[in-house]
């Protein structure tokens, strides 16, 4: 979920000026340069016939199933059922966990209260919870976005929570010396105070969201990636299910820029550190 | 801009003690303290890091409420904070996700919204900022920033504005265009001011008296009234040795600095 690259480069940007011995090639060479070498390495094991195409087929192979499955509209459309189920949980836990998130991290009644509950229940991974999900919601919809709501929701509420909790002592004493009341103080100072935490969340939450799709397309699904994979995999298409799995990564990969890039725009007043 | 409350602004502080345990010891930070402060007055304590001065500005402030002995605003024991306290510290502490005009009126909480507007536009002005109202404190110099401080603690009208080392942060240059600034706010508005400081010049410049601290446990050692008209001359005669009066009562100190080494 981490943005190493987005960082690296911005790390790049930040090294200082003045005399430094330039023997790195450029940031866009060193960016793709690991990905295209493991790429090529793969093929090369591939036509020489170290690999066997049953086993790992050829990039090229996974391309050019890649492309029948874009011309025909089946990836489009495998893509667009998991992104709106993805949506509605990842939706849907924001919600919660922003909510509940907020009455923890201010009332240390509802903390007491909703902690053990939270301890036991965040262990349990989304795919242990398909039986039940089923049980409950049946095979429809519902169930599916039900485990990716559970996916999202905890690293979501468990960020909303910290954030709350780091108000800065200082912004709290200026409060209590202006008599601020506990409503303005909450809009103004906690809520503000702990939105890049609460960004954060969601990023991680969206991320873990993403992951949980195939396990919540395990369930009867007649569309999403998590269905092209396992149909692929009972047609024994290792290519097309390396296309499901490469997209997941690829779309994952660019829901995280887009929130970053959110989070850039609404939180101005940030300057974030990238790393050397 | 007219006073608002004709309360006296008294500030008597009488056999003032504080102690703190750090790990089941005891540490004395304030030892009887006796100072009184009329209104309208403009005290300096000067004192080195750790002597308890911003101690006792904080007990002032109502911040920090466990101690023995008695500090009263006009009769009443100061136990938590209050609208007529107003405090600048030695960082801004603006909130920088709102603009300079939205941390202004951060203190304003029981006026109209029109009431409310045109008082944020006062103070913005008073202090010489206008032009920055939508500014983000990000996007202010140390100065500039230190001077909203001010308009948002002076937007309630307190009867004293109590100062942290208000000036530590800022460069040479910019720390006297704000002492200045602050003599022209305490002239205009008749604050009782209280300033906490290490820098001995400044306290002088702006005191009407200095009070000196010792070191550990933090004691007043002496009063200097500061009788000179403002604007004050740095280089007068007057100024030079009360400036040395001072400065003698911590070369005593520094003579057996290892008296007071932990």
């Amino acid at each position: 979920m981490s943005t190493l690259e987005l960082g690296a480069a911005r790390a790049v940007a930040m090294s200082p000026p003045g005399p430094r011995k330039r023997i790195l090639p450029g940031p866009a060479v060193q960016y793709v340069a690991l990905p295209l070498t493991l790429l090529i390495l793969w093929e090369v094991l591939c036509v020489a016939g170290f690999i066997k195409p049953v086993l790992l087929p050829a990039p090229t192979q996974v391309l050019q199933t890649f492309w029948e499955l874009l011309r025909s509209g089946e990836l489009l459309k495998h893509v667009g059922a998991s992104m709106i189920r993805v949506l509605e949980g990842s939706a849907l836990a924001a919600l919660l966990g922003i909510g509940l998130g907020i009455g923890i991290g201010l009332s240390r009644t509802v903390a007491r209260v909703m902690d053990l509950v939270i301890q036991v229940l965040k262990p349990i991974p989304p795919i242990a919870w398909i039986p039940m999900a089923i049980l409950w919601f049946g095979i429809g919809e519902m169930s599916k976005v039900y485990l990716i709501f559970l996916g999202a929701f905890f690293p979501i509420l468990i960020n909303v929570v910290d954030g709350i909790r780091q108000t800065d002592n200082k912004f709290i004493e200026v409060a209590r010396l202006l008599e601020v009341p506990r409503g303005k103080f909450i809009r103004q100072v906690v809520i503000p105070g702990a939105f890049p935490a609460i960004m954060t969340g969601i990023r991680v939450g969206v991320g873990v969201a993403w992951m949980c799709v195939v396990a919540a397309e395990l369930i009867a699904a007649s569309s999403g990636i998590g269905y092209l994979i396992m149909d692929a995999r009972q047609l024994s298409q290792p290519d097309a299910v390396l296309v499901g799995m490469i997209t997941i990564g690829v779309i994952g990969k660019l829901m995280d820029n887009l929130i970053q890039r959110l989070e850039e725009k609404l939180i101005r007043w940030k300057v974030a550190y990238g790393g050397e | 801009m007219t006073l608002q409350s004709p309360a006296e602004g008294n500030l008597v502080i009488e056999g003032l003690h504080k102690t703190y345990s750090t790990q089941g010891r005891e540490i004395a930070a304030l030892k009887d303290i006796n100072l009184s402060i009329g209104k309208g007055e403009f005290v300096s304590i000067v004192g080195s890091s750790g002597c308890g001065k911003s101690t006792l500005l904080r007990i002032i402030a109502g911040l920090d409420n466990g101690y023995e002995g008695a500090v009263r605003l006009d009769g009443a024991r100061i136990s938590r904070p209050g609208l007529d306290r107003g405090m600048v510290f030695q960082e801004h502490r603006l909130l920088p996700w709102l603009t300079v005009e939205q941390n202004v009126a951060f203190g304003l909480n029981s006026n109209g919204l029109e009431a409310k507007s045109r008082i944020v536009r006062e103070h913005i002005d008073l202090v010489g900022l206008n032009g920055f109202a939508t500014a983000y404190p990000h996007q202010l110099s140390g100065g500039m920033a230190q001077r909203v401080a001010i308009a948002r603690a002076l937007v309630n009208r307190p009867q004293i504005l109590l100062l942290d080392e208000p000036f530590g942060a800022l460069d040479a240059l910019t720390r006297i265009q704000m002492q200045q600034e602050i003599l022209r706010l305490w002239e205009m508005e008749l604050t009782t001011m209280i300033l906490v400081t290490h820098d001995i010049d400044e306290a002088i410049f702006l005191g009407d008296r200095v009070a000196v601290m010792s070191n550990r446990p933090g004691a007043i050692k002496k009063v200097v009234p500061v009788v000179l008209s403002r604007p004050r001359d740095r280089t007068s005669y007057e100024f030079v040795r009360i400036r040395k009066e001072i400065f003698t009562e911590f070369f005593a100190e520094a003579e057996k600095p290892f008296a007071y080494a932990i």
